[in-house]
């Protein structure tokens, strides 16, 4: 489980994330939306260690990512949204150097290794540079290496953006399989369609804040809005859309 | 349509440079002030030394206006040769691997414009390390001959087509090898054959033994020396005519005529390089964008890296074995090792060299003295190289810091390991280096012992230094190894290591000192506690210079953010 208490980051008097409260329980999968420049990333890579919070804590599975780093970064699984990754090692050699990181090695992790490059389809590229990747490959690499060390918690920052079709079907198939199988993912998306169908609850932030949380129907009843109102209308009514007639007259104006 | 001006093109590269110059002044004015300071001091020794040479030259009748204007010939020759070598290079980037060529190339923007702007940007990185070196220099023969004021933009009009023709040639060099290799397979080349000649031209300039052509017994007479001296180097060489017009001017008239023939040939060299861009530049980029590599070899090394790290934990094993790759797959980085080798090479020449044994019984006194200096020049020259090496490491690791911060790796293995990958290289040619030397100097093995273990601990304290100031004053946005030295940090580190081999050497004059003594004296050398002090005293210096720095890096580290 993810719990986030009163996470807050500054730059500067620059608020990015403003006192977010948030908890992720174990076998959920869990949400994050909002709106370009909303605090999305800085939380998630607050979340993973990566950046120092002005104030507030990250809880995965019990132990503090910023008190007890080691013991709590074992449980995740981080996957950035621009995949930089060592371009002169090959893909198998990454995956590797990953597992190595979290203490891993050995027949256990060869096998695992060459499962996820399978599932993936990345097998007959494995030995050969990450330099010769395509965005989403890289981007699949990427996530294999999230996997590879099989974590509890998987914290992810818009996951299928570059991949193929086949490949976002397939990531949505393993983070539903995670799930059910007692892991936690917290996911940041723009795709909505993707967000509705998949999660189990969402929240979206605004500003820095959670502005609504919970599972859909909450959503609605927060927002005051009807039954069958799909997730686009209720964040485009929390984050404010752009008017179909601004639109037109922008589009229009030649 | 209408075409963007050049300097539309080009916007971005200015406001870029102009927003760095406001985010360095912003970091402080010591950053400046320390920047200047060196700036200017490095001008004025060249201004100072050059003028003296100069001024030597103007006190000798018939001969020194002929020396002076040879000697100017082959500053401006070496000029072009640095800058022909240099602007391939950077013509590969900016014209084929550049970032914002995917936006220009795909934008309704004319080849002309493109060519002029990218010709424009190549001729600006490859050429302002040179151009600040002229300053001096021209300096020098401006004030020293009298040029007065009208000289300073003489010398640019003079000095302007003679940065611009290497530009066109590197440009046209680069495009003809595009369109038959591909880019980043051209670059690798470039960067072996780059540092290859440099290689080359310093042996063979160290092994012609230039300081003999200052003894009187290496010419036959002095009128075989004035015609060499009368004779142009190459009438056909832009350097010739750019020094024609310079000193023509110093003797107080004006020749037209190498002027015109600089400005008329840039002039026809940038029309040619314009058309065969017109013509190859489409092909050359399109190659450009294939042929990265793909396959990879040597499973013998990977097998023996393996086992000899066998003994390490996992995490740091895997993470030296992750940087030998990433240096060895990197033909930039690992190129760079020739060059290291030819230094080497030549230093160690040097030293056998030295006029101290000519037959006669060495000078005892002075053996020990170079094997005792030699310690302060092996020192620099270790420190060049952890500036070129070690100093960059956690800079590198920028991009890929989400993946170390986010994973369970302890800080303090990734900088064991980092420190260690670059230390032991740097210890084995730290030992090379000092003991061969010892060796071709013939010292006694009081000296060998002092001057193995100081080198040992040195170099210890100069690989800490060496990362942790890197961590310090990390560069995390650039792509280039080879610039991350040259930054404020680097400055900051190299100002640092000079300071602690003096350090270390003034604490072990006095032993030494002693030892001389003793030695002269024919009395055996007493260990005493003032000597011990001496020996503990450096011993400490080297041990603060090794573990101050890592722990401060580390710190510094614990904060990145990004």
């Amino acid at each position: 489980m993810i719990r986030i208490d009163g996470l807050s980051k500054n730059y500067g008097s620059f608020v990015a994330v403003d006192h977010i409260t948030l908890h992720v329980p174990r076998g959920a999968l869990y949400g994050f939306l909002g709106p370009n420049g909303a605090g999305k990333t800085t939380t998630l890579r607050m979340i993973a260690g990566i950046l120092r919070p002005t104030a507030g804590r990250v809880l995965l599975g019990g132990d503090d990512i910023h008190r007890d780093p080691l013991t709590a970064k074992r449980r995740l699984g981080y996957i950035p949204d621009r995949p930089f990754v060592y371009d002169k090692l090959t893909g198998a050699e990454f995956l590797r150097f990953v597992a190595g990181l979290y203490g891993q090695e050995g027949d256990r992790i060869e096998r695992r290794m060459e499962e996820l490059l399978e599932v993936f389809e990345l097998s007959s590229w494995k030995d050969e540079l990450v330099e010769a990747y395509s965005h989403g490959m890289r981007q699949k690499l990427i996530i294999s290496s999230a996997l590879i060390h099989r974590p509890e918690c998987i914290v992810v920052d818009e996951p299928m953006v570059g991949l193929d079709p086949k490949a976002a079907r397939l990531l949505k198939d393993i983070f539903r399989q995670f799930v059910e199988h007692g892991g936690t993912v917290l996911m940041s998306t723009h795709t909505l369609e993707v967000a509705e169908a998949m999660c189990d609850r969402i929240a979206i932030i605004q500003h820095g804040k959670i502005v609504a949380s919970g599972t859909m129907p909450e959503i609605r009843e927060q927002t005051a809005t009807g039954h069958g109102v799909g997730l686009e209308e209720l964040f485009l009514k929390l984050t404010g859309g752009v008017h179909a007639k601004e639109l037109a007259a922008v589009l229009g104006d030649r | 349509m209408r075409q963007p001006s050049l300097a539309h093109v080009l916007q971005p590269k200015w406001r870029t440079a102009l927003q760095r110059l406001r985010e360095e002044r912003s970091g402080g004015t010591g950053k400046i002030v320390v920047l200047t300071v060196v700036a200017l001091a490095f001008w004025a020794a060249v201004f100072g030394v050059l003028y003296r040479v100069l001024r030597y030259f103007r006190g000798v009748e018939e001969l020194g206006p002929l020396l002076a204007g040879k000697l100017l010939g082959l500053v401006l020759l070496s000029f072009i040769s640095i800058l022909v070598l240099s602007n391939v290079i950077t013509a590969l980037s900016s014209f084929f691997l550049a970032k914002d060529l995917d936006l220009l190339v795909s934008a309704p923007v004319d080849w002309l414009r493109l060519y002029l702007a990218k010709l424009g940007e190549t001729v600006v990185h490859s050429s302002w390390m040179v151009a600040l070196m002229a300053v001096p220099i021209l300096a020098a023969y401006g004030v020293s001959y009298g040029g007065g004021w009208g000289f300073a933009p003489y010398a640019v009009a003079t000095l302007l087509p003679l940065f611009l023709l290497p530009a066109v040639i590197g440009a046209m060099l680069t495009l003809g090898l595009v369109n038959v290799f591909p880019a980043r397979r051209t670059r690798d080349l470039l960067s072996i054959i780059a540092l290859g000649t440099v290689a080359v031209m310093i042996l063979l300039f160290r092994m012609v033994r230039p300081e003999q052509l200052a003894r009187p017994e290496g010419f036959r007479n002095l009128l075989d020396y004035i015609t060499v001296l009368r004779t142009p180097t190459s009438p056909w060489l832009p350097s010739e005519w750019a020094t024609d017009a310079i000193m023509t001017w110093l003797r107080g008239g004006i020749d037209t005529l190498p002027l015109l023939l600089l400005w008329s040939t840039a002039a026809a060299f940038v029309t040619l390089g314009a058309m065969a861009h017109a013509r190859l530049y489409a092909t050359g980029y399109t190659r450009a964008q294939e042929g990265a590599e793909r396959f990879i070899r040597g499973g013998f090394w990977r097998w023996s890296l393996r086992y000899v790290l066998a003994p390490l934990p996992v995490a740091k094993r895997e993470f030296v074995l992750k940087d030998i790759r990433l240096f060895f797959r990197d033909t930039q980085q690992w190129s760079q090792l020739i060059l290291l080798a030819v230094l080497v090479v030549v230093y160690l020449f040097n030293i056998k060299a030295l006029p101290l044994f000519r037959g006669e019984q060495v000078p005892f006194f002075f053996v020990t003295l170079v094997s005792f200096l030699n310690l302060g020049l092996s020192g620099f020259v270790l420190a060049s190289i952890a500036a070129r090496f070690i100093f960059p490491a956690v800079s590198l690791e920028g991009r890929q810091m989400w993946l170390l911060r986010s994973s369970p790796l302890d800080l303090r293995a990734l900088l064991w390991s980092k420190y260690w990958v670059g230390t032991i290289p740097l210890l084995v040619l730290a030992l090379l280096l000092t003991g061969l030397t010892n060796v071709l100097l013939k010292v006694t093995p009081f000296m060998m012992v002092v001057s193995l273990t100081t080198i040992c601990a040195l170099t210890l304290a100069i690989a800490a230094l060496a990362l942790g100031f890197g961590a310090l004053y990390p560069q995390f946005e650039t792509e280039n190894a080879a610039q991350i030295p040259t930054s404020f940090g680097g400055l900051v580190f190299m100002m640092s290591t000079i300071a602690l081999l003096a350090a270390v050497i003034v604490a072990l004059a006095r032993p030494v000192s002693v030892y001389l003594q003793a030695h002269n004296a024919g009395e055996t050398v007493s260990v005493d506690g003032a000597m011990i002090a001496w020996f503990a005293a450096a011993a400490g210096l080297c041990a603060a210079a090794t573990i101050i720095p890592l722990r401060v890096g580390l710190r510094r580290m614990e904060q990145f953010e990004f």
